[in-house]
């Protein structure tokens, strides 16, 4: 163990960590304040913000300081390290810097997207100074609106960090990003051409400490500060990388990656992050529905649920074997739970699959080299698997039916007439039916859909529910590597539309309010390689499954 | 006392960049000795020459070369600095256009010794007489063997390269040149690692000046007695002081008469320089100050023209140090406020751009001056330049390099050394600009 002294009080360093004076004062409680430095990229030590004293402390006690300041990010410790970060001559140093980055900054805040989380707007209010000195005029540099398809740059509020620079030098490997000129007219450019639109290219937006490089997608959408956040996952594919949901007015603006060492480490890819749209879609399904012959003849949720549970039930009597449930690898673990407990419950015979597995390409690995191709230290992966929780459904269907069956399987036993009744419930935003497959659904007797979007399936449905988006409900996804995490309901979803759990309960006659930690613990009692959850809180970070590796690889069954 | 000067010997005899005179005249015999001695001695023989760097910064050159790890595989690299851009500094310029084969010597030399089979020489791109002289002896040094495989049948390889720079400052900054040399912008490396440890390509490099490499020809050929009588021993109160031996090229410019570069021992004076040497100030006016060695050192006040020029004498009145040693004479006739506001706009514009207090603190401090020189100056903006001069560089650890120690030198030490002038030029509202084109210039 070693032992740091930060601003006189001692922390602990384990014996095999690598820490700079920033993370060992963030073990103290102790902000240094920074720009340039990112755990994840090298060290430039440039920004010049997080300059501290550093000493030694001798095995006799006494303390000898370095004459000099150091930069945190740059200065690894080792026991005995001291370092001071609130001493008169640090705190001439941090103002004198931010007076120097304020110098040809605008303070064009009340028009500026970064606004109310801006790096410089919280540190000069902790570390600066309280006016500027200068009195000549600033410098003003063109606006680039165009850096990528995504991306604009307001090049006059740049600090010049080079994170940006760095991150599609380094994560991306993509390196559209670069300065151009010198000293105080240096800007962030991009070649002639060639824009910065790689999959992650998003993420410099996030990087960006001011409010130099801005979404497209949310530039002018609202002030940061009437956000309302909420911590979910990305349902975008089955890397499940961990996210933060803002919402304002029930209306949903962005998604930003929160760290989670676990899950992706701090990025997410642009898929993610801007593929949320289809949750404001017009398309989406809003009231119930219940036809026959074709025509709606109810749009009442009240009456919708004895509804189904006569038609399943006059089903079940008349063959007891063709009963039928798919459940969607987006649905969360508590909703296949509750469906699959139903269906087992109707029907000891009942038969549980899982819905389409949508698989694009290959693994999309970062960063590339400069032929494309996926460097050997894999820093971020857009995986393949475009569904966030095959392996939460897996596993349940697993514990209650022994084996896995797929959906290909389902339509194949429907053209057979073996199944005649079949409840689905769906979550997959893009069309995961075709047509010609949903023709093969024309024999059902029975079809309840309940989904998210309208879909092939939908319109021949005898019920329609709709359900929730992944940002309008709470539950679990347990992604490719069995980590469990809990996504949140962030914002409602619209008109008459319900979270699926709580339709599944009304549906199920189950006691009580859905609520996800409880359902959570229940799980953990009944599916052991789920036996993770009965934690029932899963934190901000989620927790790994135990026995992740048992669900690996079901068993694949035909009906 | 009569003194021979030995690194300009050449310079200005008839074709004195060709191999072929150089020959005549005994070039590449020390070469020849080194490869006949073992690395490691050649080593001593410079460390305990006293040789320090002539690049500016004075570090014991033979030091320095020790620092390179033990039993290394390699490659190691030498990279030569011929990035001469402190203003007013022209010795290497005349060293490499007038007798080239005495760097390339020295050059050998050095190679041998650390270890080095490849040389590069990253050379101002202004320079171009030199690109095309020492192109031409690195070419014939080619075809007669001296470079190439197996020289002189030693079983020594060596390949020199020359490679051009595109015009910065930072490019004589020692890891700013390595960066630049791998082909990127040239932005200062943050040290530790040294480049002795990890430098070019990622490999121990030694980086060191064109005429320190004149020095180690001369040191073999002449060796370290010659060597130490001349210069200024170690100051026995100063146990870090390492002396100021050898021969050192003065550049002098300015308001002088006879401008130019000359060859005389370490130590000499700014006054000796002045009169002896450069013909005395021009127009017969005083001198008002000397810069003691390129810009960035700060300036000599009149009082203090009597300041040995060695690598200790200028720190003494609050120079940085010797730089370059390239004298600039001042006139009484000339406003400081003038000369600083250059110096500002030299460094602003050079500032790399990478640390937030270099590249803000230079551009302000330019913008500060402007608006002084436009009348419209107040005296807290002296207390203000102190300040955010007094914030930037090394020395207060707040940059990655020195370059802004040596932009912000300057500025501390007119404002000290000649305040009252400063003060007078901003009370009776002069103005040296009379529109707002130079502050607009500062943009």
């Amino acid at each position: 163990m070693a032992t740091v002294l930060v601003n006189d009080k001692s922390v602990e360093i384990g014996p095999s960590e690598k820490l700079n004076c920033i993370q060992a004062a963030q073990r103290a409680g102790v902000e240094i304040p920074s720009y340039c430095w990112h755990p994840e990229m090298s060290v430039v030590a440039s920004c010049r913000m997080c300059l501290v004293e550093v000493g030694d402390k001798k095995p006799d006690g006494t303390i000898a300081m370095q004459p000099k300041l150091f930069p945190g990010c740059q200065t690894p410790v080792k026991d005995g390290t001291v370092i001071v970060s609130n001493s008169e001559k640090v705190k001439a140093a941090q103002k004198a810097t931010l007076e120097y980055l304020l110098l040809n900054h605008p303070l064009d805040c009340p028009v500026c997207d970064q606004a109310g989380e801006c790096g410089l707007q919280d540190y000069s209010y902790e570390f600066g100074r309280g006016y500027s000195r200068l009195q000549e005029p600033k410098n003003i540099k063109p606006d680039k609106d165009y850096i990528g398809d995504q991306i604009t740059l307001f090049t006059d509020r740049c600090i010049m960090c080079t994170r940006c620079v760095r991150f599609t030098r380094e994560i991306s490997g993509t390196a559209e990003l670069q300065v151009i000129s010198r000293g105080t007219h240096e800007e962030i450019d991009i070649f002639p051409g060639d824009p910065c639109n790689n999959k992650l290219a998003g993420n410099v937006v996030d990087l960006c400490p001011v409010g130099a490089l801005c979404s497209k997608d949310f530039l002018y959408e609202q002030r940061v500060w009437w956000l309302k956040t909420k911590n979910s996952v990305c349902p975008g594919c089955s890397t499940g990388c961990s996210i933060t949901v803002d919402q304002n007015e029930d209306v949903l603006y962005r998604l930003k990656p929160r760290v989670n060492e676990q899950a992706q480490g701090h990025f997410m890819c642009d898929e993610g992050r801007f593929g949320w749209k289809y949750v404001q879609s017009e398309k989406r399904l809003k009231r119930p529905e219940q036809r026959a012959n074709g025509q709606v003849v109810s749009r009442d949720w009240e009456t919708i649920f004895p509804a189904i549970r006569n038609a399943i039930r006059d089903s079940l009597i008349r063959s007891p074997n063709k009963f039928a449930a798919v459940i969607s690898p987006w649905a969360t673990v508590e909703e296949a739970y509750l469906l699959a407990t139903y269906a087992k419950k109707l029907s000891p015979h009942a038969k549980l699959a899982i819905g389409p597995v949508r698989v694009v390409g290959e693994d999309d690995l970062y960063p590339k080299d400069v032929h494309g191709k996926p460097e050997p230290k894999t820093k971020f992966t857009i995986r393949a698997e475009k569904c966030p929780n095959r392996r939460g459904v897996e596993a349940v269907m697993q514990q209650m039916q022994g084996s896995v069956i797929e959906f290909s399987s389902i339509l194949e036993g429907v053209s057979r007439g073996e199944i005649e009744a079949l409840y689905i419930l769906g979550g997959d935003p893009e069309g995961w039916i075709s047509d010609s497959d949903a023709t093969k659904l024309d024999k059902l007797k029975l079809l309840v859909v309940q989904d998210l979007l309208e879909s092939a399936a939908s319109r021949k449905a005898h019920f329609v529910l709709p359900g929730a988006a992944w940002a309008e409900k709470d539950g679990t996804f347990v992604n490719h590597n069995g980590l469990a995490q809990a996504i949140h309901r962030g914002v409602r979803g619209p008109e008459e539309a319900r979270p699926d759990g709580r339709i599944l309960m009304e549906l199920a006659e189950k006691k009580g309010m859905f609520h996800a930690p409880t359902l959570r613990k229940e799980i953990a009692g009944v599916v052991p390689a789920l036996a993770a959850l009965s934690v029932g809180e899963l934190g901000e970070l989620g927790v790994k499954l135990e026995q992740a590796a048992a669900v690996e690889k079901p068993q694949l069954q035909t009906v | 006392m009569s003194f021979e000067p030995t690194l300009l010997a050449r310079v200005g005899k008839p074709d004195s960049h060709l191999l072929e005179t150089y020959r005549r005249d005994g070039g590449y015999q020390g070469f020849k000795k080194a490869l006949g001695m073992a690395p490691v001695d050649v080593i001593n023989e410079v460390k305990n020459s006293g040789l320090r760097g002539r690049g500016g910064a004075g570090f014991p050159t033979g030091l320095k070369w020790t620092f390179l790890p033990k039993d290394n595989p390699g490659p190691i690299y030498l990279a030569i600095n011929a990035d001469e851009s402190e203003p007013a500094t022209f010795n290497n310029r005349i060293l490499m256009e007038d007798d080239p084969h005495q760097v390339l010597e020295g050059i050998a030399i050095s190679c041998f010794a650390i270890k080095s089979k490849t040389a590069y020489i990253y050379l101002r791109y202004e320079y171009g007489r030199s690109y095309r002289r020492l192109k031409q002896a690195v070419d014939d040094c080619y075809a007669a063997g001296i470079f190439g495989k197996n020289i002189f049948g030693s079983g020594f390889d060596l390949d020199v390269v020359l490679h051009r720079g595109a015009a910065a400052y930072i490019c004589g900054e020692e890891t700013g040149l390595i960066e630049s040399l791998e082909g990127k912008r040239a932005w200062p490396r943050i040290k530790p690692p040294f480049p002795a440890i990890e430098g070019l390509f990622r490999k121990p490099t030694i980086v060191n000046n064109i005429e320190t490499m004149a020095c180690v020809k001369q040191i073999l050929d002449r060796g370290i007695e010659w060597f130490k009588s001349l210069g200024v021993p170690p100051d026995p109160n100063n146990p870090r002081d390492a002396g100021s031996y050898g021969p050192k090229l003065y550049c002098i410019s300015g308001h002088v008469n006879k401008p130019g570069c000359v060859e005389l021992p370490m130590g000499i004076t700014a006054r000796q320089l002045i009169d002896e040497h450069g013909g005395g100030v021009w127009k017969g006016r005083k001198a008002k100050a000397v810069v003691p060695g390129g810009i960035s050192m700060g300036f000599l006040s009149a009082s203090e023209l009597d300041t040995p020029l060695d690598f200790n004498g200028p720190g003494k009145v609050g120079c940085l140090g010797l730089g370059t040693a390239a004298i600039t004479v001042i006139d009484d006739e000339t406003s400081m406020v003038d000369v600083l506001f250059n110096c500002a706009r030299f460094f602003s514009h050079e500032s790399c751009g990478q640390c937030t207090p270099c590249r803000e603190g230079t551009a302000w401090m330019h913008k500060i001056l402007a608006r002084i020189r436009m009348g419209e100056g107040q005296l807290r903006d002296l207390d203000l330049l102190t300040e955010v001069a007094g914030s930037m560089g090394i020395i207060p650890g707040t940059t990655i390099c020195g370059l802004s120690d040596g932009a912000a030198w300057p500025i501390k030490n007119a404002i000290k050394k000649f305040r009252p002038e400063f003060e007078e030029y901003i009370n009776t509202g002069r103005k040296t600009v009379k529109s707002a084109d130079a502050l607009m210039a500062a943009h």
